[in-house]
C-alpha cells in the first residue's frame, strides 16, 4: 500500500505491506534510526515520536494509519542549522542522559507533556512521564531537565 | 613519575562539565548496533526451549527449511563441528568446579525456558521469525528443579554426569576456631535469613549483533552491544576457532548494560560462526521476551549470616553461609559473583573473626551472572539488615550499633580479618553529615505520632551504611581468586601534528560519560580545551588492549592510565621544548599549553610547537623516536573502596501495603571528585535499580519454571512516578592507590539502597511484631505482614 506523510517537515510517499509498525516504517524504511525500539509490548517508551504534534509510542500505530499525517521524529527537533530545541538543550544542561537509548523518545514525551501542560509540577512531569522507562538516570535529571525546560521555554 | 611543575591542574577536575556525548545521542546521530544498514544481511531467529527441563526427543525442521526467505536452519548436530570449545566460562573459582556442557544450541536436552534449540537464517527478520514456528520439537519433559533449596537436596540432578547439582563449594574461613570462640562467649547473637531474589537487568537497548565477514581475506568485523570488546574478541575467537587477530569487535553506542552485557552469550558465538559458514553478514537483535529469558538474571541467593556481639554491642564475629543459584549453566563469571561479595559481609565495622561459605547450585532457570554490584549488593544488604537485627535486639538505635563498629579513621589503611586492605575512610565523618542532613528528630516524632494517632499510613525510617571493593582489580588478587584474566588497563594519548589530542581507552562506556571524564583528565593537565581532545574506544581496531567495563572500574584504573599516559606525553614535549629553547629541562615550566622558562617567561615553546617537530623529526633530541604519542598499561596495586550513608523514609499504606519512597538521602564518598554531574547521575541510576529490588522486581517463575515477568508488561521497571527527587551529598576521602585519588561510584546506589529501604519498611512496621519482609517488598507481600501480624 502507499503511504504519503510528512516526516520532519519533508513529504514523503513510500509502499508499505499493510502489517508495518510506524517505528519499523521510520527506522527501516525512512533511515530514522534515532527512533528506537526497546520492547514489544508498548511499555517502555523508546518509540515516542510526534503525529501531528502529540506523543505516540509508534510501535502502537500502523504506518498506513500515519498516512496524510504529519510525523516528528527526534531528528526533526534541531533547527535546520542544527541548533538545539530548548528540551534537548535541557537534558545535555541537566545530565538527563547517559546511555542515550530512552533519550529520543523520552525528549519526544516531554516536549509533547509541556506542549500540553507548559507549566507542570514535579509530580505532573512524573506522572506524564510514566510510559518512557529509563534504567540508567533514576528519572532524577529527567525530570529536572523537563521542569528547566519548562521555565526555560515559558521565558521565551 | 616526577612532576617538575609548578601547575599541574587547570582547574578542571571536579566542575560539572556537560557531556560532550551528549548532542550525538539527543539528536538521534549516534549508532547503536541495530541501527547499522548492512546490505545482503542474513536475519538470525532462535527457537528457544518453552519448557524448563526435558529430553528432546526428535527436532523437525524440514518445514522451515522450506519457508519463504529462509537461508538456512540448523540444530546442535548440524553445527557440532563449527565450535572449537564450549561457551566459555573464565571464572573456575575451584580447582573441581562442576562446569556442565554448554553448546550454543542444545544437545539433546533443554535446562531452562529459552534454551536455544535451533536457529534460522532468513532474508528479512520477518521471515526468520514466522519459519521458528514451523519448526516442531518433541519433548519428554522431566520435573524441573526451580528454587537453591531444592537443589541442593540433589533429588533431581539436573546435569547427569556431574552427578550433583552442586558446581562448587567456596570457603574463606581465615580463623575458625575464632569465630567458634566468638560465638560461645557472646553477650548478643542474631541469626538472620535473607532472600536475594532474581533480577532482570533489563538495559533499555536489548541485545544486537551485525557480523560482517570482509570480502577477503578471512577477517570479520563484529557490531556488538557488548560492555566488554576486548574479552569478547579473545573468547570468541576461543570458542568460534577464529585467530583473534582476524576479528575485529566494535561496540557502537551502547544502550545501557550493568553487566548484563558483560558477557558471551550463544547468540555472540552463533552470528560469528554461522557467517563463516555461509560468508555472509548475519545480524540478531533480541525482542524484549528473549531479553528476560536468554540474557543473565541477577542476584539469587539464600543468605544466612549470623553475628555475635559482646555486652556492648562490638560485633566479635561474622558468619555467612551462602546458597547461590547458577541458574542452567555457567556463563562468564557466574561461579564469581558470589566472590565479589564474599570478602564483605562485615561491611564497614571492624570485625576480628570472619567466617564465609558459599556453595553454587544449578537450577533449571535462565544464567545468573553480573548485575550492577555483583556480589556486593547481597553482602551489604546481609550485613546492613543484620546489623539493625543486632540494634533491635539490644534496643539500642541502628546508628548507634553502627558507631560502635565502625572501622575508625585511624585504622586505615585498614587489614581486615577476610583478609583485603581497605585503602581510606572516615565513616564517622560522613555519618555525620548525612545524619545532619536527616533531621532525625522530626522523622522518628512524626512515625510515633501516627502510630499513637492509629493512622493507615506508616511511617519508616532505614539506613544502610556500605563499603564495596571496586576498581576490578589489581591482577594478581584476581589470580589468588582463579579468574581467567588480569585487571590493568591500557591507555594512549597522541598529540597529533595539528595539536589536536587523541586518547586512546581500553575501557568500553555505555552510558558512563568516559569522552567526557577522560578529555577532562587530559585537559586538566595540559591545560587545553576538552573539545581538542577526542577519545577512542570500544573498536579492537583502534584501541588493541583493554579489559573494558564494569566493576567500578574504568576511572580508578583506565582514567589513571589515561592520567599517566598524559604525564608522559608531557615529559617527551617537555624534553622537545627544552632541545628546542635549549635549555634544561628542569627549568622548564607549563602550563595552558606553553612551556616557560623558569624566570624567563618570555622565553618559550608551546606544545602544539612540541608536537609539530616531533612530527616532521627534522630536529628532535639525538636518540628521540618521532612523534607525540605515550602508552601506558596499568595494573592497580589495591580494589578501591568508596563508601556512604544512605537513609531512606518510607511511607506503608496498611490498608493496602504499598511502600511510598518520601525521601532518599545519599551521603557517598567517591574520593576525588572528577565530574560531578557524571557522578551524581551514576549514583541517581544505581539507586533507582536498588530501589527497585527492594520493592518492585522479580523474575518470578512458575512453578513449571516458566518465567512470568518476560515482558516489560509484567515485569515493573519502575518509572518516574515511583521516586522522589533523590537528596545526595558527599564527602572526599581520596583512594592512595590510584594517582587520581578517585574511588568508584557506578555501582555504589545499587549496593547501599536495597538494605536501606528494607530496614525502612521493617522499622514501619517493627511495632506490629514485624521483624523481615522479603524483597521485593510488594503491596501484596507488606498487606500479608501486616495482617499475618494482627492475627498473629
Amino acid at each position: 500500500m502507499e503511504v504519503t506523510m510528512t516526516v520532519n517537515g519533508a513529504k514523503v510517499s513510500k509502499d508499505v505491506e499493510p502489517r508495518t509498525l510506524l517505528v519499523h516504517f521510520v527506522r527501516d524504511q525512512l533511515g530514522l534510526t534515532g527512533t528506537n525500539i526497546g520492547c514489544d509490548t508498548s511499555s517502555c517508551g523508546a518509540c515516542t515520536l510526534h503525529v501531528n504534534g502529540e506523543s505516540v509510542k509508534s510501535c502502537t500505530m500502523l504506518a498506513v494509519q500515519a498516512d496524510g499525517q504529519d510525523i516528528t521524529t527526534i531528528e526533526g527537533m534541531a533547527k535546520a542549522d542544527g541548533e538545539m530545541h530548548p528540551m534537548q538543550k535541557a537534558f545535555q544542561e541537566n545530565h538527563g542522559l547517559q546511555c542515550g537509548y530512552c533519550t529520543p523518545g523520552m525528549v519526544m514525551a516531554a516536549t509533547s507533556l509541556l506542549a500540553e501542560n507548559p507549566h507542570p509540577t514535579e509530580q505532573e512531569v512524573r506522572h506524564g512521564l510514566e510510559g518512557n522507562l529509563c534504567r540508567c538516570t533514576g528519572y532524577h535529571n529527567i525530570v529536572k531537565a523537563v521542569l528547566a525546560a519548562a521555565d526555560g521555554m515559558a521565558e521565551v | 613519575m616526577t612532576v617538575t611543575d609548578s601547575q599541574t591542574s587547570h582547574g578542571i577536575l571536579g566542575t560539572r562539565t556537560l557531556r560532550k556525548e551528549d548532542p550525538k545521542l539527543l539528536s538521534g546521530e549516534a549508532k547503536f548496533t541495530d541501527d547499522l544498514v548492512i546490505p545482503g544481511a542474513l536475519y538470525m531467529a532462535l527457537l528457544r526451549s518453552n519448557v524448563a527441563h526435558a529430553k528432546i526427543v526428535s527436532i523437525d525442521t524440514e518445514a522451515a527449511k522450506e519457508a519463504p526467505g529462509v537461508v538456512a536452519v540448523y540444530t546442535y548436530d548440524d553445527l557440532k563441528d563449527d565450535w572449537a570449545g564450549p561457551m566459555p566460562c573464565a571464572w573456575p573459582v575451584t580447582p573441581d568446579m562442576k562446569n556442565p556442557n554448554h553448546f550454543p544450541l542444545a544437545n539433546g536436552k533443554v535446562n531452562y525456558v529459552g534454551d536455544g534449540i535451533a536457529v534460522v537464517l532468513a532474508n528479512s527478520k520477518e521471515q526468520a521469525i514466522d519459519a521458528l514456528e514451523l519448526i516442531s520439537v518433541e519433548y519428554d519433559e522431566i520435573d524441573p528443579v526451580l528454587e537453591i533449596e531444592d537443589s541442593a537436596k540433589d533429588e533431581r540432578v539436573i546435569h547427569q554426569d556431574l552427578g550433583t547439582n552442586a558446581s562448587f563449594k567456596w570457603d574463606l574461613i581465615p580463623n575458625k576456631d575464632g569465630v567458634d570462640e566468638a560465638f560461645a562467649k557472646a553477650a548478643f547473637t542474631v541469626s538472620e535469613r535473607y532472600i536475594q531474589q532474581r533480577i532482570v537487568p533489563a538495559a533499555m537497548e536489548p541485545r544486537s549483533i551485525v557480523v560482517v565477514p570482509a570480502p577477503f581475506g578471512g577477517d570479520f568485523t563484529i557490531y556488538n552491544t557488548t560492555q566488554i570488546p576486548h574479552i569478547l574478541k579473545i573468547m570468541l575467537a576461543l570458542t568460534v576457532g577464529i585467530s583473534e587477530s582476524k576479528i575485529r569487535v566494535i561496540a557502537p553506542s551502547v544502550g545501557g548494560g550493568f553487566g548484563s552485557k558483560l558477557d558471551v552469550y550463544a547468540e555472540d558465538v552463533l552470528t560469528l560462526a554461522l557467517a563463516r559458514k555461509l560468508r555472509k553478514p548475519i545480524r540478531w537483535t533480541e525482542e524484549r521476551t528473549e531479553n528476560a529469558l536468554a540474557t543473565i538474571h541477577g542476584r539469587g541467593q539464600v543468605q544466612y549470616i549470623e553475628l555475635a556481639a559482646d555486652a556492648s554491642g562490638k560485633v566479635t564475629a561474622v558468619r555467612v553461609n551462602i546458597l547461590a543459584d547458577m541458574g542452567a549453566y555457567l556463563q562468564l563469571i557466574t561461579p564469581g559473583i558470589p566472590l565479589l561479595g564474599a570478602f564483605l559481609y562485615h561491611g564497614v565495622y571492624d570485625v576480628p573473626n570472619y567466617s564465609f561459605s558459599c556453595t553454587g547450585y544449578f537450577t533449571n532457570k535462565t544464567p545468573t551472572d553480573a548485575y550492577r554490584g555483583a556480589g556486593r549488593p547481597e553482602a551489604t544488604f546481609a550485613i546492613e539488615r543484620a546489623m539493625d537485627a543486632l540494634a533491635h535486639k539490644m534496643g539500642i538505635s541502628p546508628i548507634e550499633i553502627r558507631r560502635r563498629n565502625f572501622i575508625k579513621k585511624e585504622q586505615f589503611p585498614y587489614s581486615s580479618a577476610a583478609g583485603l586492605v581497605f585503602d581510606s575512610g572516615d565513616y564517622e565523618t560522613n555519618l555525620d553529615k548525612a545524619v545532619g542532613l536527616l533531621g532525625i528528630e522530626e522523622i522518628l516524632a512524626e512515625k510515633q505520632r501516627r502510630i499513637d494517632s492509629g493512622s493507615t499510613k506508616l511511617l519508616g525510617l532505614g539506613m544502610s551504611f556500605f563499603v564495596e571493593m571496586c576498581g576490578l582489580a589489581p591482577s594478581r588478587v584476581l589470580a589468588s581468586l582463579n579468574y581467567g584474566a588480569g585487571g590493568w588497563e591500557a591507555a594512549t594519548v597522541r598529540i597529533l601534528p595539528t595539536s589536536k589530542v587523541q586518547v586512546v581507552t581500553g575501557s568500553a562506556p555505555h552510558g558512563q560519560g568516559h569522552e567526557t571524564a577522560w578529555a577532562m583528565i587530559v585537559a586538566d593537565r595540559l591545560g587545553i580545551d576538552i573539545n581538542d581532545i577526542e577519545v577512542l574506544h570500544s573498536d579492537t581496531a583502534i584501541a588493541p588492549h583493554g579489559l573494558d567495563t564494569y566493576g567500578s572500574r574504568s576511572l580508578s584504573v583506565g582514567g589513571s592510565a589515561v592520567h599517566m599516559a598524559t604525564e608522559k606525553v608531557l615529559e617527551k614535549a617537555r624534553s622537545i621544548a627544552a632541545h628546542q629553547l635549549e635549555v634544561s629541562e628542569a627549568d622548564l615550566d607549563y602550563a595552558s599549553g606553553m612551556f616557560t622558562v623558569k624566570g624567563s617567561p618570555d622565553k618559550a615553546f608551546p606544545l602544539a610547537g612540541a608536537a609539530f617537530e616531533a612530527f616532521t623529526a627534522h630536529n628532535l633530541p639525538d636518540g628521540m623516536e618521532p612523534n607525540l604519542e605515550a602508552s601506558v598499561t596499568w595494573d592497580p596495586p589495591n580494589f578501591t573502596f568508596p563508601y556512604g550513608s544512605h537513609f531512606a523514609v518510607v511511607e506503608i499504606d496498611t490498608e493496602t501495603g504499598k511502600v511510598d519512597l518520601l525521601r532518599y538521602l545519599a551521603v557517598d564518598d567517591c574520593g576525588n571528585r572528577v565530574n560531578p554531574l557524571i557522578i551524581e547521575g551514576q549514583v541517581h541510576g544505581g539507586l533507582a535499580q536498588g530501589i527497585a529490588q527492594a520493592l518492585f522486581e522479580e523474575a518470578a517463575y512458575d512453578d513449571r519454571g516458566n518465567l512470568i515477568t518476560s515482558t516489560l508488561a509484567d515485569y515493573l521497571v519502575p518509572s518516574a512516578a515511583e521516586f522522589p527527587f533523590f537528596e545526595l551529598d558527599h564527602t572526599i576521602t581520596p583512594s592512595p592507590t590510584n594517582p587520581l585519588g578517585v574511588k568508584g561510584i557506578g555501582e555504589a546506589g545499587a549496593i547501599a539502597s536495597p538494605p536501606a529501604i528494607i530496614n525502612a519498611v521493617v522499622d514501619a512496621l517493627n511495632h506490629l511484631g514485624i521483624e523481615d519482609v522479603e524483597m521485593p517488598a510488594s503491596p501484596q507481600r507488606v498487606w500479608r505482614a501486616i495482617n499475618g501480624a494482627k492475627k498473629g
